[in-house]
Formats: structure tokens, sequence, C-alpha cells
């Protein structure tokens, strides 16, 4: 496996009239080729944001952004944050690729499925009307949509929600990118239409060796794709892991809650669920401390108050595992049992 | 036995598609299509389905939202399907609904106490000490502070908000919720408290709840009891850890193993049943059984004849001419 994607000290923070939003603090991750990393986290944990910010989709007015992206593509590596627009586009689409929630709102409800997914290769490769529509349809043919050739020239309308996103993937994947986004792909689906796309992109990453970064809160999810995973709580990372590393021995209080705190449908249980208390921060002018410190189980197992006080970093817990909190990974592994 | 507080006997509910010549309509959309479920006192029964389903459909025709196309509506014992108006007013005190979206079910221009308290104006109620007393001791039951009385819903988090549409519906003391995804809109870490809140409130309160969700594992947890429709039919109906451990309809199997678990080990070995292709419109149903263009068991005969909901075990009803 060779190294794909740098990411290193990546800030995005939206100056507003209350304050700075620091969306994602310190961020820190590599993903290499045919590799699948998760991030997981809540609605405002900055999962989204942060990778906006790494295909240069951010509204550059209004964000400001530090840090280095690094792409190592088949060209050689750039640096993302740092390149001009141009390069960006260069590469957006033809390296990098990214796929949404709602494929209805990324697609356009004027142009035929095949008249957007060919106006995506052509953007990157030279080649008539003829030619795009031609590739429109095998990599329709490709993501599993019967009658391709047919379908290619319908609209998005004439689409169910599984299809769509088909399309989507279809859409990105035209140039065959090194790395791919997805942002919660699944979660306006159906669960077993879900599963079917889920299988679809499993599939397609081998095909085509990506690098994959999977958003998603569904730990059911990450369970089944990843291989890595970041947890992200308040903007900044707080816990790395492999997967089984992190679902079997988390390192961070929030993992541990957020594993406890739901359901299975493989497991019927009787009792209350172990709820994590609270809600996550505003993340206008945090205070120094532990994010997650005001819900945690834990803090008072830290001598001194040192939760409220000072903000952990992401240390080494085990070997390819890190997390956020001051608790010694001794410490934690007890109250984990 | 006692009586249910809700029974729904062969309940239709058709929605008419019009565009045809001169305004008629063209045909319907069979949103429900003969559905019977009961609801006994103190019991949760989870209404699982993909959407379109008409599992939504079901909660608001038993609401009166809708009026039934055809079938029964009982609450309580007594019948409620062609009650209208005024003399459905009294029975709706007693049935409430929690909704999914608790940004577009809380009106913003209404403080909290004004939400919660609509309900005693409505049904000119005036609770011993006061309705901001009242209002008061339902925001602390929901585990909202009192004193918030006066703020608005943009002033609080989405499960916050959840829980003001819980003291909404708890105001009057109603003896069944039908509550309508309530937790889907949360993140996962708000979930596990809703779902809490709403076990207690259960307890405490004596509730009947009609739980409509797509979340599996969320039902699987809250129900005592689980109707899984799909195409507006009922395909199976049983004893929650009946349901779950052994589905005996191709569906709910399938609708099971769809769902991701978070555990990878287990998830990675377990057998995965993928259907193929999507939903079929209830525009245009499939002749026979309605599952049948998606089943990987189905034969000529379910392709013709639709399958009737039989008893196999006490308790579990399953409509498949080839049950698992």
């Amino acid at each position: 496996m060779s190294n794909l994607l740098d990411v290193k000290g990546l800030n995005v923070t939206f100056p507003t009239v209350d304050g700075e939003v620091r969306a994602s603090v310190d961020l820190n991750f590599e993903l290499n080729r045919g590799e699948t990393l998760a991030i997981v986290g809540e609605s405002g944990s900055g999962k989204s944001v942060s990778s906006l910010a790494i295909m240069g989709l951010h509204n550059r007015a209004q964000t400001l952004i530090s840090g280095e992206v690094i792409l190592h593509g088949s060209k050689g590596s750039t640096e993302l944050i740092s390149a001009s627009e141009e390069t960006v586009r260069g590469l957006r689409g033809k390296e990098m690729a990214m796929i949404f929630q709602d494929p209805m709102s990324s697609l356009h409800p004027y142009y035929s499925i095949g008249a957007q997914i060919s106006e995506a290769w052509a953007i990157h490769n030279d080649g008539s009307k003829r030619d795009g529509m031609k590739r429109a349809i095998q990599m329709l043919d490709l993501v599993e949509i019967p009658s391709a050739a047919k379908r290619a020239h319908e609209f998005p309308h004439q689409f169910s929600g599984g299809m769509r996103q088909r399309a989507m993937i279809a859409m990105a994947l035209v140039n065959n990118p090194s790395l791919l986004i997805a942002d919660e792909p699944t979660t306006a689906l159906d669960v077993t239409v879900q599963a079917q796309v889920l299988q679809l992109l499993q599939n397609m990453q081998k095909e085509f060796n990506m690098g994959v970064i999977l958003i998603t809160h569904d730990l059911g999810v990450v369970a089944e794709f990843a291989d890595r995973v970041n947890v992200m709580y308040a903007g900044k990372i707080v816990e790395t892991a492999g997967v089984e590393d992190l679902y079997y021995r988390s390192m961070h209080p929030y993992t541990i809650g957020l594993l406890r705190s739901i359901p299975r449908v493989d497991q019927i249980d009787n009792h209350r669920l172990d709820a994590i208390k609270g809600a996550p921060p505003s993340l206008i002018n945090l205070p120094i401390a532990c994010s997650f410190a005001p819900r945690c189980e834990y803090s008072s197992l830290v001598p001194g108050g040192l939760c409220n006080q000072s903000q952990p970093e992401l240390e080494q817990k085990e070997a390819e595992h890190f997390a956020r909190c001051f608790l010694p990974a001794e410490r934690i592994a007890e109250v984990r049992s | 036995m006692s009586t249910p507080i809700l029974e729904i006997k062969d309940l239709k509910k058709y929605f008419p598609i019009s565009g045809g010549a001169f305004g008629k309509s063209k045909g319907a959309v069979k949103a429900v299509d003969g559905v019977d479920i009961t609801v006994m006192p103190g019991e949760t029964v989870g209404l699982v389905g993909e959407s379109g389903c008409g599992k939504t459909t079901v909660g608001r025709t038993v609401m009166k939202l809708y009026e039934p196309t055809s079938g029964q509506i009982f609450f309580d014992g007594e019948e409620i399907t062609n009650l209208r108006g005024r003399a459905m007013k009294p029975i709706r005190s007693k049935m409430q609904m929690i909704f999914q979206d608790p940004y577009s079910s809380l009106n913003p221009r209404h403080t909290v106490g004004r939400i919660i308290s609509s309900s005693f104006e409505i049904h000119g109620i005036n609770p011993v000490g006061g309705t901001k007393i009242a209002v008061q001791e339902l925001l602390e039951r929901v585990g909202l502070n009192p004193e918030h009385i006066n703020r608005f819903p943009h002033e609080f988090s989405g499960g916050q908000r959840q829980r003001i549409g819980i003291a909404r519906a708890l105001a009057l003391r109603p003896k069944l919720i039908v509550a309508d995804e309530p937790v889907s809109a949360l993140d996962v870490s708000i979930q596990a408290q809703v779902v809490n809140l709403l076990d207690d409130l259960q307890q405490e309160f004596g509730l009947s709840y009609l739980f409509v969700a797509h979340d599996l594992s969320v039902v699987q947890h809250i129900a005592d009891r689980v109707v899984a429709m799909y195409l507006g039919k009922v395909m199976e109906e049983a004893p929650t850890a009946q349901l779950f451990a052994h589905p005996r309809h191709p569906y709910t199997k399938a609708l099971l193993s769809a769902v991701p678990i978070p555990d990878p080990r287990v998830e990675r070995s377990r057998e995965r049943i993928i259907l193929k292709g999507d939903l079929t419109s209830p525009a245009n149903p499939p002749a026979g059984c309605v599952f049948s263009t998606r089943c990987w068991k189905a034969t000529d005969l379910c392709h013709q004849v639709a399958p009737l909901p039989l008893e196999l075990t006490p308790g579990h009803r399953v409509a498949c001419h080839f049950p698992e």
C-alpha cells in the first residue's frame, strides 16, 4: 500500500460576529491507496467541513484554512491548501472525487444523467460528445444500472434514490480517481438499498484501488466497511485506530459511550440504554479544556480536575492507536470492561 | 383479556392520483391496503418498513389526520373511524402524536410555554395549580429546565426540541402516543437519551406507543411487538424477540440482514441478503404478493396470488406462501 493523502495540522475556521467557529482543529491523518478511512462524528463535529476543505469546495471568502493537505496523485504530489484554484480544479474530479448524502440535490434536474456524467468526463479528457456518452453508459453499466444505454438519457427525477446514488458514484469514478470522499453516502437510503450501494462502493474500491474516506455517523456502516477510523468530537479527532482496535479496545470515553448507547438488531435487550448525558458543545469560543469533559463519566478519575483546565493531546495509547484523553491506557481498559 | 387501546381492522387509505381528463383521478396510490394492528394498554408496537411502505400513513390515519378509505379504527373499544371535528376532540386528548422533525413541528414564533399550554387551551382544561406550573412540571419531567418556559424553539438543540414535542404530547395525559420516527433526526448520542425518556414515561404514565420507525435497532430496543410493512401491507407481525431472532417472512429476513451491526467481526462474518431493485411504486403494485418482484423465493404462485396472513405460531403472523 502506498501513501495517497497526508493531512497535516488542518484547521478550518469560520469567523462570525459572535466569534470564531473552529469547525476543525489540528487534523492529522493519512490515507493509503486501497484503504478505507472512516470519519465518525455527530453533526457539527467537523467531519464534513474538513473533507470539503480537502476537496477545495469550501467557500473561500468565509473560511479560514491553515495546514497542509498533500495528495500523492498519479502525476506527483500536490499541496492542496496553498495550490491555485486552477491546480485544484485540474485535480478535482480527476484525481479526487466526492459523493454526497443527497443525490437529488447534487444532480442537476435539467440535464440527463448521461449528459452529466459525460460532462464530468469531458472536463478532463479530449473527445467528442459521443465519446463522452459512450463512457457514461459504460460507467452506468459498471454501477449496475439496468439497461444503461436507455437510462443514460433519462433525468434524475426518473431515477429512484438508490439509482441516483449509483449515478453519483458513476460520475465520481468516471476519471478513475485515486481518492474518493464519500460524505454520508447511504444516509438518505433505505437499509436494503444501503446494503446494495455499500457493496457497490466496496467493489469499485477494489477495482480502482482507490483510497476512500467514508464520512458517517453510523457505527454499523463503519464496522462493515472501514479499515481505520477517526472519531471526531467538537472539531477534533479524539480517537484514531484500526477498526477492530476501535470497537474492541476503545481508548476514548466518547467512543466507549457511543458504542454502549446504540441498540443492536442481533442482540435482544430490555435494559435501559447507556446514554451519554448532555449535548455536544457550541464551537464558538470553546474553552481550553477537554471538550468532552462536561459529558464524561470518567473525568473524576483524572486527578486535579485536569480535564477542565487543559486540552489533552492526541497521544499514543497502544500501537497504531491514539486517543485524546488524560487517562492512561490501563485505566481506560479498566473502565471499559 | 382487556380491551385493546387501539385496534385497526382492514384499514385502507388510498390517495387519488389526479391529472386525468377533466381533473378526474387516474388511479390511486394504495398507501395502506388492508392493515390490521392491535395495541394493548401499556404496550409498544413497532411499525417498521422502508420509505413508501405506508407506515407513516397508518400513524396519521389512526390520528384521523387522514380520513381512512375503508376499514375500522377502534380507540379503547370505541369506534372512531367516522368521527370528525367536535366528536373527535375528546378522543384526540387521549391520543397524541410525536413527529419526526423537531425543527418543523414546533411553531418558531411561539414560546415553549405557549406551545405546550395550547393543548390545555384547545381542550378547555385548567390544570391544578395553573397552566404555568403545569407546563413547568412537564418541562422538568422531560428533562428540560423549567425556567426556559419563555424561550423560543430556535434556542434549543434538536434533542431538546424533541423533548418539547414529547412534553406537548404528554400535556393532556394521553393513553396512546403515535410516535412517527421520533429519534431518527437526532444524533447518535442524543437518540439513546430520548429513547430512555420514552421508556421512563411509559412506565410512569402507563402509556401505549405505536412507534413508527425505519431504524430496526431502535425498534428492537423499544418495542414489545413488531409489525413489518411492505407496500401498504403487513408482511409479518410477531413479539419483538421472536421477530428479530427468527424472522419468517423473506422480506423481514432481508431487512434485518441489511442492517449493519456495530461490531466488525460479527458484521464481516454474517451472511447478507442483498435484495435486487428498489421498492416498487405503491401506485402500481405488482399482482399477487407485493414483495414477489424482489423476493428470491418467489414462484408463479407468488406472482399470481397474494398470500393471506397466517398465524404460524401464537402471536406470529406471516403473509407468505413459503415462510422460512
